[in-house]
């Protein structure tokens, strides 16, 4: 297992209990759709993963990587596109990715290939040179997602990434993640979107900090539309 | 190269781009000290009767007194102004991207203090050849031993303006950092006024003063700017930069500090 494991992750902003023995693991090139409403967790399970919090109830490994035990090496595997855009507008797409790079302890001649081998990779190399402000939303997270693959990390953290796209955008996108996962990429994907996930995506639905559902897209749904299933569970649970 | 050094040539000349960028910054932080020199100075200059103290060795003109005491202003602007920029970084979401590079997040921190120091400094000697050109001179070495002082105040009040960021929740906050701090810190200094003229009017003053660490960087500046050592002076910034960075990496540290607040 070289992918992602939570164990019985808790964790609470003062009396609120924000996360509740959350448990969830994804396999090396599968894509998980963390699928919950507003409020349902996602977000704080990101900060967590991302070590901008950290808590003592729980474990996380990243590619075989204790987060709590070794967090250098375990953020040294992962890439992150957060819900809130994190590009510097009046730099170009190049001297992001670049500073990025230099964040990891990359430079010269290798990030310069790394760099632009990861905007090829997502149909963004001629805009290389472009400030990031005269990029549309779509660019801009395309950009994001780029940068977060200039390290070759094994796992690919995003937090509601379509968040104020069109709907174009948004399904190239879609399309483009599913494919770094089609690629052997461990991705997870936060959303409250449910036409972003795919039949045989896995799926963890989070409502109010506990995981309500947890297997393939196709099992949980059956016959039945997901919008339909993911209304059901968390008014269920409501 | 090493990961370390990379990590902070990027952070260093990001800090300088975004200073470059924001022309504005760097006339204000300029126009500001020449308003009290040019100014404040020549209506204080009658008024404000100054004795040979130590490093003077003769009877000096009070633009030449608060010079040393307007490098501090400059440096503890920009100190604040970059604590306002992580403020700024936390809302905008860029602080994200710092914090989870897997280098240590002591040695981010650490490269984002040499940044915005490295600005300062700039800042300081531009402001020195104005002085200079209006006939404020100091002996040359000067302007050589003023560096390692230079260096000194400004990771001194860069680490505080990191340990306040830390605590600030909303860039609205930040005016109380203002009144709270910049003032008080200006005021209570021997930037303006000799220590022994506060003494005349409060000894209670005096001791606030002469305890506030932004008086000592300023004795710093003024022993270095004349080529004169002041262990006192340099010893009590280094142990404030200490305390405050101290304080800053405490407070970015997501077991406890201000990253485990939600934003």
């Amino acid at each position: 297992m070289t992918g992602l494991r939570v164990q019985d992750l808790s964790f609470a902003y003062g009396p609120k209990q924000a996360l509740d023995a959350v448990s969830l693991s994804v396999g090396t090139g599968v894509f998980c759709a963390l699928l919950g409403p507003n409020g349902a967790g996602k977000s704080t399970l990101f900060s967590l993963l991302t070590r901008l919090f950290t808590t003592s109830d729980g474990k996380i490994d990243i590619a075989g990587h204790d987060l709590a035990k070794a967090p250098n090496k375990a953020l040294a595997r992962i890439g992150v596109v957060f819900q809130q855009q994190t590009l510097d507008l009046d730099l170009t797409v190049y001297r992001n990715l670049k500073y990025f790079a230099a964040l990891h302890g990359i430079s010269g001649q290798d990030a310069k290939a790394r760099i632009m081998a990861s905007l090829d990779r997502l149909d963004m190399a001629e805009r290389a040179h472009e400030k990031v402000r005269a990029l549309n939303g779509g660019h801009r997270r395309r950009t994001e997602i780029a940068r977060a693959l200039i390290h070759a990390p094994s796992v690919l953290l995003l937090d509601e990434p379509t968040v104020g796209l069109d709907a174009a955008s948004r399904a190239a996108i879609v399309d483009h993640v599913h494919g770094l996962a089609a690629d052997g990429l461990t991705v997870l994907w936060a959303t409250h979107l449910t036409d972003e996930v795919w039949p045989p995506d896995q799926l963890v639905v989070l409502h109010q900090g506990r995981v309500l559902a947890d297997g393939t897209a196709a099992d949980i749904t059956g016959r039945d539309p997901l919008r339909d299933v993911f209304l059901r569970l968390t008014g269920a649970a409501a | 190269m090493s990961p370390y050094l990379t990590a902070l040539i990027a952070i260093v000349e990001r800090e300088a781009l975004r200073f470059v960028q924001q022309r504005g910054r760097f006339i204000a932080a300029l126009v500001r000290p020449l308003v009290w020199l040019l100014v404040f100075a020549a209506g204080f200059r009658a008024a404000l009767g100054l004795s040979i103290t130590p490093p003077y060795q003769t009877y000096i003109q009070y633009e030449t007194y608060i010079v040393p005491g307007l490098c501090g202003m400059i440096m503890l602007f920009n100190g604040m102004q970059s604590s306002l920029g992580l403020v700024y970084d936390r809302e905008v979401g860029s602080m994200r991207l710092l914090l989870t590079s897997p280098l240590p997040r002591w040695w981010l921190l650490t490269c984002k203090l040499l940044g915005s120091t490295a600005i300062s400094i700039c800042q300081v000697y531009a402001f020195l050849i104005i002085a200079d050109l209006y006939g404020i001179r100091w002996p040359a070495p000067g302007y050589l031993t003023v560096l390692p002082a230079l260096i000194l105040t400004g990771l001194m009040l860069g680490a505080l303006g990191l340990a306040l960021s830390s605590f600030i929740k909303q860039l609205e906050n930040f005016a109380g950092v203002m009144n709270f701090v910049i003032f008080p810190m200006f005021f209570l200094s021997s930037a303006l006024y000799p220590l022994w003229k506060m003494a005349e009017s409060s000894e209670l003053l005096h001791d606030i003063c002469a305890a506030n660490p932004f008086t000592h960087a300023v004795e710093l500046i003024r022993f270095a700017l004349h080529a004169a050592p002041n262990p006192t002076a340099t010893a009590a910034t280094l142990l404030a930069a200490i305390l405050f960075l101290g304080l800053a990496i405490w407070g970015y540290d997501p077991a406890r500090g201000m990253v485990r607040r939600k934003g």
